[in-house]
């Protein structure tokens, strides 16, 4: 019995029942975690079969194995460098011609095949025979038929995988792609020549090379360059040659011709084993579509949906989020009572409990979120709001499916950044991440109240809703900027298939919604946890402060005055008293704190950078007040409080009173609500753009970025306004 | 005549797929190739995409990329 597990790779088109079938086999056994470096989503589970232990793949669901998308390059290096024992290609088999083109490059590969013919209930209703026998005949391969979503076949999958995967037979060569006489000459000249000149050096088997070649693959030409040396120069003048011959045969590049020649194969193949009965019945899909992608009902339909798990995802979301927020709040309690006084409890308590529950009541609304995204995965209506949005997100150089992970971005950006997962093209993945954080969360939504209340009265909605709309069309600019320079090129063909609706199954949706949550509360955690600890540093050292006053002593002479005063006085007068000594004592605590935060490293750093906010309209409190808003925007809010010292009740107003009362006008609170707005998204967010991007580079970027435009567009704002005489 | 201009409910079989190297390849490969038959399903509210019916599965276009297939339809 071997040590390692025998691994499977599960490969197959988009839609063929893949994931489905991997759930089957897998259940909860099963781990996400992304492809190293890329941020497409990798699925693995152990499981025993028979005593054998397995370890099962789920690749990346793709049409071909032309490296043009991430998912493809992923899926085919997998194959070539790990080399999966067996490769079991899920096709659909009511679209089997279809279906059959990655069948075929996956059989010129090296390595052992098994096709398994999905949804063979669903092929039959439509009239569809397909022989097995003559098909597993015709490509030298073993054929299994399975139902996935009714968990029929999964048995015989893997018994005949573990079968294929121990015997010892050679990967067949023979039933493989034969092209016309002009490309096999060309294929075989060129593998003659690669196997007599660089024979082992050679990184994969040379007849595939060959082929690659000429299709001019550049991943293989890098790969076979790096592996041949100096001496590779002359293949790929070599390779030109033989191109050239053939596109002057063929009047076409001859990557074109061989797919060409693949579906020419694939159609003697569809001949031979498809039978279509004549009878057909009612395409129900159709008929759904003839409504919910309706010209005239289609919209209002789309947006009820969107409205609806907007909705659901941050109202109901809302009272889970209380009931944790209270739970932290009980710990917090439950721990500042029971530990001692001093600076491990402060951290305990102001640091970590409180940085980890900032985090943890996220998870209600992105376990709501991922439920409704799977929702309208697993149901094919996604590529249908793909459909219908697309023309308006093109504009902005993206993709229709961009368009709910903005939208998700004005509830929370987090989840919303996750949500751009569902996109295929990598690129048009990052263009999303990028410009979501101008998408304004909910939890800047408290800063524009407190500052456009004070500062504009009765026009606050229009305030804040400009700033909302200062938002998106900067997302629009930032879109069309970096489509053109960035990102450029990568504007992905919109060739989309739209799948039959599928009524989802619990199980697959609920791994769908666990998974991601999961990956979300362990990853952010560790980040948050260091993150929080180094605020609370900042802000409670150094510890002995050279107050201004000896406030002990002054709380001391305060209580000791008043406490004679009261012994003499009587009645209403003791009343009053009692509430003066106790707002004498409340404003002395005010300007402790003050003076503390003032004092503190965070309070330093605030004065220390105060020069660059300066020219925004932003003194140094404001400055500080940002600096802790990366933690998280509300805190914004919370900091201005300390540092205008008002005290805990009626804090907002008396806050308002306060920032009445300083150097602020109307305009620098504008231009702080668009800085608000804009700069570097809270410590959550840029934490999940490392995580979905997987490269601190595109992190570092979308900091810088959104930073220098929220000063730019703050700049413009305050500069400008006072050259018209605002302010 | 080119596939952007069917109506919705045309058939019609593709003569030619142009375009530059990647889109071409891509439609090639989803089955767009010369001498099939599609089927015009519909276009979206906004008049783009288009949704085809191709070798039995439904695929979508921009209008912009259907342009550079060059097809004939069938009466």
């Amino acid at each position: 019995m071997p040590e390692k597990p025998i691994s499977i790779a599960l490969a197959g088109n988009p839609n063929s029942g893949k994931t489905t079938i991997f759930n089957n086999l897998t259940g909860t056994r099963q781990k996400v975690g992304n492809w190293p470096g890329v941020t497409v989503e990798k699925k693995e589970g152990k499981i025993r079969y028979q005593g054998v232990e397995l370890l099962i793949m789920d690749l990346p669901g793709t049409y071909s194995l032309t490296p043009f998308s991430i998912e493809e390059i992923v899926a085919r290096n997998f194959i070539l460098d790990e080399h999966p024992e067996v490769v079991v290609d899920i096709i659909d088999s009511s679209n089997l011609e279809r279906s059959l083109y990655l069948a075929t490059q996956l059989r010129e590969l090296d390595c052992k095949v098994l096709f398994v013919l999905n949804m063979t209930d669903l092929a039959r209703n439509r009239g569809i025979k397909i022989d097995t026998e003559k098909l597993s005949e015709l490509l030298d391969v073993s054929v299994v038929a399975t139902v996935g979503n009714k968990n029929q076949g999964m048995d015989l999958l893997l018994e005949t995988a573990v079968r294929l995967a121990e015997s010892n037979t050679d990967v067949a060569q023979r039933r493989r792609v034969r092209y016309s006489k002009d490309i096999e000459a060309a294929i075989v000249e060129l593998q003659r020549h690669l196997e007599a000149q660089y024979g082992d050096t050679l990184p994969y088997n040379p007849r595939w090379t060959a082929i690659k070649l000429l299709e001019d693959d550049k991943v293989v030409k890098e790969r076979t360059a790096a592996a041949v040396g100096e001496r590779g120069a002359d293949i790929f003048e070599y390779v030109v040659r033989l191109r050239e011959r053939l596109m002057d045969r063929y009047a076409e590049d001859p990557e074109i011709v061989m797919t060409d020649e693949r579906y020419g194969f694939i159609a003697g193949i569809i001949k031979e084993v498809q039978v279509l009965s004549t009878r057909r019945r009612v395409d129900v899909s159709q008929n759904i579509d003839l409504v919910l992608t309706n010209r005239f009902v289609g919209f209002p339909i789309f947006l009820f949906f969107i409205w609806a798990m907007f909705q659901l995802t941050f109202t109901v979301g809302d009272y889970p989020m209380q009931w944790i927020e209270a739970g932290v709040g009980m710990v917090s309690a439950l721990l500042d009572t029971l530990l001692p006084q001093g600076l491990f409890k402060n951290l305990l308590v102001e640091g970590i409990v409180a940085g980890v529950g900032s985090v943890i009541v996220f998870l209600p609304n992105i376990v709501l979120l991922f439920f409704f995204i799977a929702l309208f995965e697993d149901t094919g209506y996604m590529s249908r709001c793909a459909f219908l949005m697309d023309k308006i997100m093109h504009l902005i150089g993206l993709h229709g499916k961009s368009f709910i992970p903005m939208l998700m971005g004005f509830g929370c950006n987090v989840p919303a950044i996750m949500a751009a997962r569902t996109l295929e093209s990598e690129k048009d993945r990052l263009l999303t991440i990028l410009i979501t954080p101008f998408m304004s969360c909910a939890a800047r939504l408290p800063v524009y109240i407190v500052l456009a209340g004070t500062f504009f009265g009765a026009k606050a909605g229009t305030v804040i809703f400009s700033i909302y709309l200062l938002g998106i069309a900067l997302s629009i600019l930032t879109g069309r900027l970096f489509r053109s320079t960035l990102l450029r090129g990568a504007d992905a063909p919109f060739v989309m298939e739209l799948p039959p609706y599928r009524v989802p199954m619990f199980k697959s949706l609920m791994i769908h919604m666990w998974d991601r949550s999961k990956m979300f509360l362990k990853k952010m955690g560790g980040v948050i946890l260091i993150g929080s600890v180094v605020v609370w540093t900042l802000s409670a050292f150094p510890r002995d402060i050279d107050y201004s006053i000896d406030y002990d002593q002054k709380r001391q002479q305060i209580a000791a005055d008043y406490d004679r005063r009261m012994a003499e006085a009587q009645g209403a007068e003791l009343d009053a008293l009692k509430k003066e000594n106790a707002s004498s004592l409340g404003q002395l605590e005010h300007r402790r704190r003050f003076e503390r935060a003032e004092k503190s490293y965070m309070g330093k750093i605030g004065k220390a950078i105060s020069p660059i906010f300066s020219p925004l309209g932003i003194d140094w409190r404001n400055s500080v007040a940002l600096v802790t808003g990366f933690f998280a925007k509300e805190i914004v809010v919370s900091t201005l409080g300390v540092l205008y010292a008002v005290g805990d009740e009626n804090e907002s107003e008396a806050l308002q009173q306060a920032l009445q009362d300083s150097d602020m006008t109307p305009l620098s609170a504008y231009a702080m609500m668009a800085f608000v707005l804009l700069y570097v998204p809270c410590i959550a967010t840029v934490t999940t753009i490392r995580q979905e991007t997987g490269s601190s580079g595109w992190m570092l970027f979308s900091v810088v970025y959104s930073t220098a435009l929220a000063w730019a567009v703050a700049f413009a704002i305050y500069q400008g306004g006072r050259l018209f005489g605002l302010g | 005549m080119n596939l952007s201009q069917l109506r919705e409910g045309q058939r019609a079989t593709i003569l030619r797929v142009g375009g530059n190297g990647t889109i071409r390849r891509r439609l090639l490969e989803m089955g767009l190739l010369k001498g099939t038959d599609l089927y015009v399903e519909k276009y979206a509210p906004l008049k783009d995409p288009m949704e085809l019916i191709v070798k039995g599965y439904h695929v979508s276009l921009r209008v912009q990329e259907a342009s550079q297939i060059s097809v004939e339809p069938i009466e």
